[in-house]
């Protein structure tokens, strides 16, 4: 029985020290974005293998949930005759839920997996060390970098899933099912606030791409340097970003859209 | 007197020394002196910390007890920006060369001269062809980290370690892994460097023919001790029967050969059950569950 609080005791010690040791790390790393902003070049480069290499994954799969959401809208919409609401539908759950959420879900497994493995290999192989010793903050010329590009990148990873969603919907909305195109696009510019839906989206894929970002480059920088210890990190990574994704997006959309 | 001379004289002293990991002490209460100009080795076998003493005397890791200092700085006791700007005087060649797996090696080596110094692209090339020259491996600039075989990228490691003309370089196992060809470019290199460069070099190794062949003086550490030190001759001359055994590669002695453990007879005749239910390791999780489950 006493092992078993001692046993309870040490997984809790564990992981509030990991938690600590999280905080400091974000610290160093937000102190470490000013230097990164003298270099854009560092920056540029992680913007390219985040974001841009992100592209294909997130349109097309943008493009699907679109169309599904096209489809599975228009039944339901047209059982109450209201199918020309379709568009106000597609751009409302992709705009404040589905482009946000899934992006980054989508991002955490493309862009945050492999800066997990990246960052626990390069631990491994002693060069974030060896940086050290050579006089070279890792955090500020290796964390720092890939860190803002994450934040950056984010916001517009969801809203190219968002757009290209809309496209699906109605490829498949008036494209096949025969609603009016033109109540489509009106519907959904008369219904749809820039404030409401387009900015709350907006702001909830910057923090899920501030979470993401952090949980993933520390999983790789808190990694134990082996081939298990990173295979494990990059596993936390998927799973915490995923959990943080949907609870963070429980909390904001009751913030944002409680009173309305 | 002496002792106050030797001291004026080294450029890393390391003093009463204790650093533990865990419940093992690694080193109990060390000190050691490190001469200007000098190449200094640290023997022993493995897993007596030679790397970790390396890393606290580059500031990575802070000892429990004693004080390390470098160039008349203790090293523990530097803010972060002069820890950062003494550690661009000293060298560090990792054991496995540590280079930047996504640069080439012309940047790998032109890396610490880009981050610390303003210098033009021109300057730059010619400063980076010369170090590489240095190692023998200007006609291998163009090529990628993992082209390169265990013992160029270690010289390309060193060329990067002399990137910016430091006071010292420590080696870490630079020998270990090399085919016998390499083992000897490195032997000359690491021997040339030192007198051409004027550096002062701190070898960790367990090679004793190559170590003792280029080292000034030597220090065998074992069990957190040092058990012998003093030149290459007189350590062959050594009465200590560790570092007689460490010398010779005798198998048995007073280091065993054998990791403590219980007798082997009551070992072989019990299960593993009643022996694990009280001492269950750590790493054994699913055991734990599966009991409170």
């Amino acid at each position: 029985m006493m092992e078993f609080f001692r046993f309870l005791g040490a997984g809790t010690r564990a992981s509030f020290a990991k938690l600590g040791r999280a905080t400091f790390f974000l610290v160093d790393m937000l102190s470490g974005i000013s230097s990164v902003v003298i270099r854009p070049r560092l920056l540029l480069k992680q913007l390219y293998s985040v974001g841009v290499l992100s592209f294909l994954i997130i349109t097309i799969s943008g493009l699907f949930v679109g169309m599904v959401l096209g489809l599975q809208g228009f039944y339901i919409l047209s059982r109450f005759g209201a199918e020309e609401t379709l568009g106000v539908m597609v751009a409302a759950s992709l705009v404040r839920e589905l482009g946000p959420v899934v992006a980054a879900l989508l991002f955490a497994g493309r862009a945050g997996s492999a800066l997990t493995a990246e960052i626990g290999l390069m631990k491994a192989t002693e060069q974030l060390s060896g940086m050290e010793m050579m006089a070279i903050d890792p955090i500020k010329r290796i964390i720092s970098p890939r860190f803002l590009a994450g934040v950056l990148s984010m916001p517009l990873l969801a809203a190219l899933f968002s757009a290209v969603g809309i496209i699906g919907g109605q490829i498949v909305g008036s494209g096949l099912l025969g609603v009016d195109d033109g109540a489509y696009w009106s519907q959904m510019q008369a219904n749809l606030d820039f404030q409401g839906d387009i900015i709350n989206g907006v702001i909830k894929s910057v923090v899920f791409g501030f979470v993401t970002s952090w949980i993933a480059l520390f999983e790789g920088y808190d990694a134990i340097p082996t081939a298990e210890g990173v295979s494990r990190a990059t596993t936390r990574t998927v799973v915490n970003s995923a959990f943080s994704i949907l609870g963070l997006d429980f909390i904001l959309t009751a913030l944002m859209f409680g009173d309305n | 007197m002496d002792n106050l001379n030797s001291t004026q004289n080294s450029l890393v002293s390391v003093h009463n020394l204790t650093f533990s990991r865990g419940k093992k002490k690694i080193f109990n209460d060390i000190s050691l002196e490190f001469e200007r100009g000098k190449i200094t080795a640290i023997m022993g076998p493995s897993g007596t910390g030679k790397t970790t003493l390396l890393k606290i005397i580059g500031g990575q890791l802070f000892p429990a007890h004693g004080s390390v200092t470098v160039n008349g700085r203790n090293v523990h006791h530097l803010k972060h920006d002069e820890l950062y700007a003494l550690r661009k005087r000293m060298g560090m060649l990792f054991q496995s060369g540590a280079l930047l797996t996504d640069m080439n090696v012309f940047n790998n080596v032109a890396f610490p001269l880009r981050e610390h110094t303003q210098l033009p692209e021109s300057m730059i090339r010619s400063l980076v062809l010369m170090k590489l020259e240095a190692v023998g491996l200007r006609g291998a600039r163009d090529l990628m980290p993992n082209e390169l075989s265990g013992g160029m990228a270690r010289r390309v490691a060193l060329a990067r370690a002399i990137a910016l003309d430091p006071m010292m370089i420590m080696y870490d196992e630079p020998f270990t892994g090399q085919d016998p060809i390499s083992m000897g470019a490195l032997v000359l290199l690491i021997k040339s460097l030192n007198t051409t460069l004027g550096l002062t070099s701190i070898i960790v190794s367990h090679d004793v023919q190559e170590t003792a062949a280029i080292a000034d003086y030597i220090y065998v550490l074992s069990e957190g001790k040092v058990v012998g030190q003093g030149t290459p001759q007189e350590i062959q001359k050594s009465e200590s029967e560790w570092v007689q055994q460490f010398m010779t590669g005798a198998a048995d002695g007073p280091v065993h050969f054998h990791y403590p453990a219980k007798e082997y007879m009551d070992d072989l005749l019990h299960s593993e059950k009643p022996l694990f239910s009280r001492q269950r390791p750590p790493s054994d999780r699913n055991a734990k569950r599966r009991r409170y489950s």
